[in-house]
Order: C-alpha cells, then structure tokens, then sequence
C-alpha cells in the first residue's frame, strides 16, 4: 500500500495529470503554415518536462502547453530558432533539450556511432590477422573416444 | 488457499531450479550419466511447479480474490474476464512471475525438444537455465511476491489501468517476455560451450534454432508494443525511443547479429568467440533491459512502479549471471580453437559487417539510453537524449546495413568479387535508382532515398531466390524444380529482409504523414491530407466500466466528393481509476492510415487530432513479414533435425510391424 | 586442448578477451552507486536542477491577490533578508501537505510570498482560510508565464533568496521536517538569517 501511496503522491505533484497523450488546444495553431511547421520543429526538439519523455508537440500536459504557445508568439515575433531555444534553456537548463548540444560533456555520446564503428573494424582486423596466423600452425583438435564411435557408427549407417 | 499452494509451488521450483543446476552441470562435469539423465525430467518439474503457481495467480483474478494484495490493486469485479485473467501480468510481481514461467518453459523446451543434443551438453544447457531461474524465482519469493495476501480484503479491487484495457497490449508482455527470455537458452548454449571448452559448426546449428525462434518472438513483441503505442495512445507516432522500448531494441539488435553469426558458424566454423559473446551479450541486454525499467533509474513514460529495494537485488542478480558469464568468457574462450579461413570481400566478411553495423546501432542506442544517468552521476548535471538524437545517429549507421544487406546473400562463402555479384542484382538496382529519382522529382526529398532502399531491400531478396533457382536462365521446368528444392532458411531469409524492406517503407512512409489538430463543432468540416473530415454528431455512451463521449465522422475525398469511410473515435472515462482515455479510430485501406483521436470538449465544439499516415501499416505488416520468415526458417531446421529421429522410429514401427 | 595454442598468448588473449567483463564492473558499480545515492535521497533522475541557483530573481509584475499590493522582481532583487517564494495552487494536493511547514516557517520569522499557479482568486482565499495564510505577500499568476520564467516545472515550489536577491535553493514537492532541518536551515545560517 505504501508504494501506491507515493506512486498517487508523484502523480500528484505534476502540474496537470496528462491520462493520455492527446489532443492540444488548436486556438494556438497559427494560420500561416510556413510558422506553425517551424514552431512544429521548435517544439519537437523540446522535452515536456512534466510527463518525462515527450516532446511538447506530443503532449497534452498544461505547461506544454504554454510553453507551445509561447514559442508561437515568439515565432510570430519573428525571434530565430536559437533565440527561442535558447529562451527556453535558460529557464529549464539543458534538460529541455531532446537533443543534447555538442559540447564536452556529450562529445562520447556523439561520438559513440564512431567510437563503435572504429571498434568493430578494430576487432574484425584482429581477428583477420589472427586466423591468418593461425589457421595455418594449428591442427583439429583430435576427436576423443567417444566421438570417435559416434563417427564411425554414422559413417556406417 | 489456492494463493497460498501457489507461494508454496514458487518456493518448491526455487529448490527444484537450485536441484537442477547443480546436478546437471556437476553431473556434466563428472560425466555421470545417471545424474545427466536427471537433467531433462528436473528442468519438467521446475516448469510444472511455476506453471502451477501461474495458474494460482491467474485463478486468484478470475475469482476476483481481493484478499491478494495484486489482485485487489490491479482488478476489479467489473473488469471484463479477458482482463481479470491478463491483469495477472498487467503489474510488476505478476509480471516477474510471468518472466520465471517462461524461462522454466525454455528450460523444459530444450529438454523435450533438445533429444538430438549430446546427452551431457544439453545436461550443461538446463542446468544453465535453471541457475538462472534460481535467481529469478527467489527474487520473487522474496522481495517481489505476487501471492501476497492483504487482511481485512477490501470489497472492490482498485481496477486494470485503462490503458491496458486492451487486447494488443494484453498479449504484449507474454509475447515480448517470450522473446526476451527466450534468448536465454542461447545464452546457455554459450556458458555451456565455454564449460565443455568446445565450439564447433554443430554448435551453431544447434544454437540457431532457439536463437531464431526468441528472434520471431521478439520482434512479433516489439512490433505489437509499438503498433499499441500507435493506437491506443492517441499520440498518432508509434514509436517514442523511451528507455522502456529502447530496452525491447537491444537485445533485437544483438539476438539478429547472434542470428546471421551463428549462420557462419554453422557453415564454415568461424566467428565462434564473437559468436559466443553475441549470445552472452544478447541475453544480458535483456536482463539489464528489466533492471533498467524496474529500477526507477531511467525517466520513461510507462514504468512499473519502482523500489530500490528490487532494484539491488536485480543488480546483484545480473552482476552474477553477466559477470559470472563474461569471467568464463574470459577464461575459456581464448582456448577454442579458430578455423574456417575466409577472405574479408566474402558472404562471411558480408556478414561480419553485418554484425558491425548491428552492434555500432547497440552501441548507440545503449548509450543515449544510460548517458543521461551517468552524467547526473559523475557532473552531476541533467541532460536529455530524445527521439532526434537517435534518428540523427542510427539512420546513418542503418543506410549501409541496408545496402549490404542486398549484397551479402549472392557474395559466396570464402572468397568472393564484387562485380558479378553486383552483375546479378543490376536490374534491383535499377528499379531502387528510378523510385529515387522519381521520389527526387515529386519533392519527397531524403523520403525518396528511403523507399529506393525500401525497395532495394525487397528486390535484392527476390533477386537471391531467382538467382539461386536460375529462374529464367533455365528451363522452366528445371527452374521451378530447383525453386522446390531450396531450402526453407533460404525462402526463409529472403522473406525476413524483404518484411524489413517492407517495415522500412512503412517508416518513411509515416514521415510523410499530414496531421491536424482543430476545434469542431457538428457540422463543421476541416481538411486534411486530401479529405474532407465532417463532425457529424458527438453523442454519449457507455461500457461495463466506463462512459464515453464518441464523435461521428464522415470522410470524403475532397476532389471528387466521393464518401471514404464513417469514423467513430471516442474519449473513454473510467471513474473508478479516475482516468481518461483515447479510443483512436483508424481506418486503413493498406496504403495509407485514416487516423482520428478526440480530445477535450470545448464551448460545444471537440478538438480533434487528424492524421493521414501514408503507408502506415506496413511498419507493422513488414514486422510481421519479418517474424514469419524466420519461422519459415525455423520449420526448415526442425525438420532437417528432426526427420532422421522420426524417420528411423518409423522405420522401427515398420519392423516391429513385419514381425508381427 | 589448450596445448596447441602457445601459454603466453593466452593469457595475453584472456586479459583481451576480460574487456567486456571490465566494461560490465564499470557499469554495474555506477548503477549501484546510482542505486545507493538514490536510497539515501542523494539522486533522483526525474529531479530537474533549477537554472536560477546563484542568479537573480527574474523581472516580473504581478498583481495582487484581490486586488492587493503589486508583486514585482525589482522588489525581490533586494529584499534586504533571505526570504522564500513559493509557488502554490488551490487544486494542488502536495500544496496542502506544503502549508503547515510554511505555517511553522513563517511563524518563526522567515517572510514567504506566495504566487498562486492558474488559480481562481476565490479558491485561493477559501484554500487560505482552510489551511492557514503563512503568505506576507501573494501575487496571482494566472496564465503561468511568470512561473515558466522562474522555470517552475509544478506546484508547490520553493525557493530561497538571500538579501541580495540571489536565488540559493529551489525543492519541487511539500517540504518536509527533514528536508528543512537538511537544507533549508543550514543554507538560511550561512546566507545569514
């Protein structure tokens, strides 16, 4: 019981139950198409920090929905893209950000495609090499006993 | 008291797991035949006694016992019979109990379908399993127990999250569980390999099998869990890359590297270490996927309920199975002996690359996954990684697997040119070329470089079957002759990686959707993608446990005025759980999705979500395609490892009979 | 077996072949450090660190609630003593765990301004005369944009201001005993109370 009463508790701290990820306001759509796309790729690239791992155009939470209306104003407001990311960041710190900036701290996470890669083909050349080596000084291992009457008894069959 | 036979059942199979571990491997060891002969019968009872303690579970909701702690939080005497019965692993102790019943499941598989192993590796093999079984089974006895009573009961059950009110999602977890366990038995051949000190090309052959049967389950698993997320969630995406599902992927990537590495053990006795560290690997990344999601480390949109206490003893577990795996990885693997000598331009070199691109996509995905964790750790700083992250790094790292992929099958074993065989495929080629250019011409810009690799990727499989038939070199009659006589793995491959070609389509396809999102009030219309949508009425209905407001909606085709389809989507409110849900409507003519969910109401009006997804379905139909593949594959080896048995019992019966 | 393949590289190939188990020490021993700060209330990943820490309160007016006096940054940018800003809401079930320690706070002499989140003025006041009024100030933040500046992410927050207007400490959630006793007064001892 006591785990569902802290499970209600979290809940409840959220500014707004979202049950389902649904529907916004369409009031704050804006009419031009070229703006409402950009305000679209804006908001995508933002986290909903309230429901944890959406974006804010997918969610339904109250503060997503602010923060989708004011990166329309702004928008409107004919503020860059930096600018309004940048906006959000500093009030919400990097956490807002889906995807995280290239710096420092995230040069192994940018990096792992390459760092993964440079690894597979380290190992595959090794191992190329190896058996190269090998292949050639060593001999089967020989059969034991046992294997040796399954072999006989098959080839007989 | 059936709660109560089921705790004692549980606790029976841990001391039976225990039993079957050390008796098998120690009786392997020893190379004592009584105690290998055990193997087979104590991996049966194991599996009987948590199937009984299932079954207790499973009754307990049936029966609506509210006395049961589990019952009365995620059941209700309301809830439809269907969900008293999958609510028993709608939650997290049911659903670990659900976890050991499969796992004693594959410990008893091996044993009734493992008679043609070698008595004493299959010996290793279930006692393998049921150390890890042990493990699991004492979790649940004693920090996750799913029997757990409550006193006084109280009179009515809390009620099945309604978002789980649903078929899919009911059928979701069983399957997922079965694939992602599954892979435990590849894992057991590995760590028994390792014990016995031997790989060889019979070893792939019987490693495949298991691999490629959690492989088709795995993938059925994922593609259902996301085609649930697709249209129960009401989001109109159907794939979120949450910690949760990137769980579900891994072991997806490793389990179908660990699927094309054993092929070259198999057929040329190479890559037998990697091999070994694919099925080590694979099985892990399903074990650190459950201790991801019930740990409470990760921030993800569906986990369970999370307790720290769990999440230790899940580590200690895992830190005992991985690192108990990878230390005899360590020690034995450098002694197995290397063979199967092969150029790197060759079909094995195709599929090490194969397996490197597989493994850089773990990699990455493992990393965005844990990176956010790490740096809270170690800098003490939060940071995200999200959908675009993953787009922006796997899609580069998936192109070239896609090419290859085309490639690989006509390349022949050892040594191999890249002229002729591209020489085979010229006209797959061509016609990817041309769907691209044509793509380029409409505009549908990085959209068209991913049908011409969809399309690569279905043609360059029929291109291997045709070739390999020589269909419209050879006569006709030779050609279909030859096309009976492939085998099943070949139809089998060739069905999987064009159900890729097919899924891939699909994902482009959803890139291209059109959506809205607009206030109606009824008989207004609003247009979307090339149709009409009129609200004709919004009216009020109700179920067993809810009541629902549900929109009328007509669809016509805006040009010609001609009427598409009636639309029923709807909002369902559950009162006992306080909670709202969507109920997307979904109309589909298999080219492209009709979506619609309904969201708040508003001055008389409702807001509607509009989608039109093109090609939408095929994500999960290609999904499908790919699963049965591999169980056309499957089939294929049942039967080239099961027909001397049978055919010599037959031939048995046939004596028996001519004496008589 | 093993007596064909030479001792020396072995046991170089089995220092190699320990990688993956290395990699599985490093990762298992973070989660268990994760897993043991998280125990102790040290780490918690669906924390979210306030951008104000260390940085002046934002420019903002509000008005009163019911009309009462203005609220604006310019009077929190130098306030003269530490203080506390607290974000609350009427229809917040953690806010009514939140009021008795503000309560007791602000009866021990610490001042509290309040800013009601998207709250109607007459459940704030009903919300008030139910559960005490520890508030020396309230403002009504009705559209949330305010909130969105200080980089609220949901009710009740508090934060703590030295004299200067500098933004010390920010917790999300109902304070508690112990989250006072832990953190609030040693910070308000070193900002000098």
């Amino acid at each position: 019981m006591k785990r569902l009463r802290l499970a209600a508790g979290l809940l409840t701290l959220l500014l707004q139950v979202a049950p389902a990820f649904a529907v916004s306001d369409p009031s704050e759509l804006l009419s031009n198409p070229a703006m409402e796309a950009r305000a679209e790729a804006i908001g995508s690239h933002l986290r909903c920090l309230v429901c944890q791992n959406e974006s804010i155009e997918a969610s339904d939470a109250g503060l997503a929905r602010d923060i989708r209306a004011i990166i329309r104003q702004q928008v409107v407001a004919g503020r860059t893209d930096k600018q309004i990311t940048a906006y959000m960041v500093q009030r919400y710190g990097s956490f807002i950000l889906l995807e995280p900036p290239f710096e420092p701290l995230t040069v192994l996470l940018w990096g792992s495609p390459v760092i993964a890669l440079l690894l597979g083909a380290m190992i595959a050349l090794l191992a190329f090499r190896r058996q190269r080596r090998e292949a050639a000084t060593i001999a089967p291992a020989p059969l034991s006993p046992a294997e040796k009457a399954r072999l006989e008894a098959l080839l007989r069959s | 008291m059936i709660p109560e036979l089921g705790h004692f059942a549980i606790a029976l199979a841990v001391v039976i797991a225990l039993s079957q571990a050390i008796i098998s491997i120690w009786g392997a060891h020893r190379g004592d035949a009584r105690f290998i002969a055990a193997a087979p019968a104590l991996a049966l009872s194991q599996a009987m006694a948590v199937g009984f303690a299932f079954l207790a579970l499973v009754w307990s909701g049936i029966v609506s016992d509210f006395s049961v702690i589990n019952v009365a939080e995620y059941s209700s005497a309301r809830t439809p019979l269907l969900y008293k019965i999958t609510g028993a692993w709608g939650n997290h102790e049911g659903s670990i109990l659900l976890w050991c019943l499969i796992l004693s499941f594959c410990g008893a598989a091996v044993a009734v379908f493992g008679r043609n192993l070698p008595s004493a590796l299959r010996a290793r093999v279930i006692g393998v399993l049921g150390l890890v079984s042990c493990g699991f089974l004492l979790f649940t006895l004693t920090v996750s127990d799913p029997l757990g009573r409550i006193w006084p009961p109280p009179s009515e059950g809390q009620g099945v999250n309604p978002l789980l009110q649903d078929p899919g999602l009911a059928f979701h977890p069983p399957i997922l569980y079965s694939g992602y366990v599954g892979f435990a038995v590849a894992f057991a051949f590995a760590v028994a390999s390792l014990l016995e000190g031997r790989v060889d090309a019979a070893w792939g052959r019987w490693v495949r099998p298991w691999t490629l049967g959690a492989w088709c389950l795995l993938t059925s698993g994922i593609a259902l869990g996301s085609w649930w997320s697709y249209y129960e969630l009401g989001w109109g995406g159907y794939w979120f890359w949450d910690p949760v599902e990137n769980a579900s992927l891994l072991p997806w990537l490793t389990g179908t590297a660990l699927l094309h590495s054993a092929i070259v053990v198999e057929k040329r006795e190479a890559l037998k270490i990697w091999s070994v560290l694919l099925a080590i690997t694979t099985f892990s990344l399903s074990l650190a996927g459950t201790f991801m999601v019930r740990s409470g480390l990760l921030n993800s949109v569906h986990a369970f309920a999370n307790d720290p206490t769990r999440g230790v003893f899940i580590l200690a577990l895992l830190g005992l199975v991985i690192g108990g795996s990878l230390l005899l990885f360590a020690w034995r693997a450098p002694v197995l002996q290397p063979a199967g000598l092969f150029a790197p331009l060759s079909r094995e070199g195709a599929l090490v690359l194969n397996n490197i691109l597989l493994c850089s996509i773990m990699a990455v995905v493992l990393a965005g996954t844990m990176y956010p964790p790490f740096v809270q750790l170690i800098f003490d700083q939060q940071i995200s990684v999200g959908p675009p992250f993953f787009i922006s790094t796997v899609v580069p790292l998936a192109a070239p697997l896609m090419a290859a992929m085309g490639l690989g099958p006509v390349l022949s074993w050892k040594r191999a040119a890249v002229a002729p065989a591209l020489l085979r495929l010229w006209w797959a080629a061509l016609a990817s070329l041309i769907v691209v250019l044509v793509g380029f011409y409409g505009r549908l810009g990085w959209a068209a470089v991913g049908f011409g690799a969809a399309l690569w990727m279905v043609l360059s499989a029929l291109a291997e079957i045709v070739e390999r038939s020589q269909l419209f070199r050879q006569p006709i009659g030779t050609a279909w002759a030859r096309l009976r006589g492939l085998p099943r793995a070949s139809y089998g491959a060739a069905v999987a990686h064009a159900g890729l070609g097919v899924a891939v389509a699909g994902m482009v396809g959803m890139t291209l959707a059109s959506h809205s999102i607009v206030l109606l009030h009824p008989g207004d219309t609003t247009k979307v993608g090339n149709y009409d949508w009129r609200l004709v009425s919004l009216t009020s209905g109700a179920g067993s446990d809810f009541t629902a407001r549900i929109a009328t909606l007509a669809v016509t085709d805006a040009r010609t005025g001609q009427a598409i389809a009636t639309m029923y989507p709807a909002r369902r409110t559950f009162p006992l759980q306080q909670q709202t849900t969507t109920d997307v409507a979904i109309r589909t003519n298999g080219f492209r999705d009709l979506y619609a969910a309904l969201g708040d109401e508003r001055d008389g009006g409702i807001v509607l979500r509009i989608h039109v997804n093109p090609l939408a379905p095929w994500i999960w139909f290609g999904a499908l395609i790919m699963a049965f593949g591999g169980a056309l594959s499957l089939s294929d080896r049942r039967l080239r490892i099961g027909a001397p048995v049978r055919l010599a019992r037959r031939r048995a019966a046939d004596m028996k009979v001519a004496a008589e | 077996m093993s007596a064909q393949v030479p001792q020396k590289s072995v046991l170089g190939r089995r220092l190699l072949l320990g990688a993956p188990l290395a990699v599985l020490a490093l990762v298992g021993g973070g989660w268990a450090l994760m897993l043991r700060r998280m125990a102790g209330g040290n780490f918690d990943p669906h924390s979210l660190p306030s951008q104000l820490i260390g940085k002046k309160v934002p420019d903002f007016s509000l008005p009163g609630l019911d009309g009462g006096v203005a609220m604006t940054g310019a009077e929190l940018q130098n306030p003269g003593r530490p203080m506390l800003v607290n974000f609350f809401a009427s229809w917040c079930v953690p806010c009514l765990e939140d009021a008795p320690m503000l309560n007791k706070l602000a009866k021990n002499g610490l001042p509290i301004w309040g800013i009601t989140y998207k709250d109607k003025q007459a459940d704030t006041q009903r919300f008030l005369s139910q559960n005490g009024n520890p508030y020396a100030r309230i403002a009504v933040d009705q559209p949330g944009r305010v909130a969105i500046d200080w980089g609220v992410y949901g009710v009740p927050e508090t934060y703590l201001i030295d004299a200067a207007g500098l933004v010390h400490w920010r917790f999300a959630g109902a304070l508690t005993q112990r989250v006072v006793d832990e953190d609030l007064t040693p910070l308000l001892r070193r900002i000098g109370a």
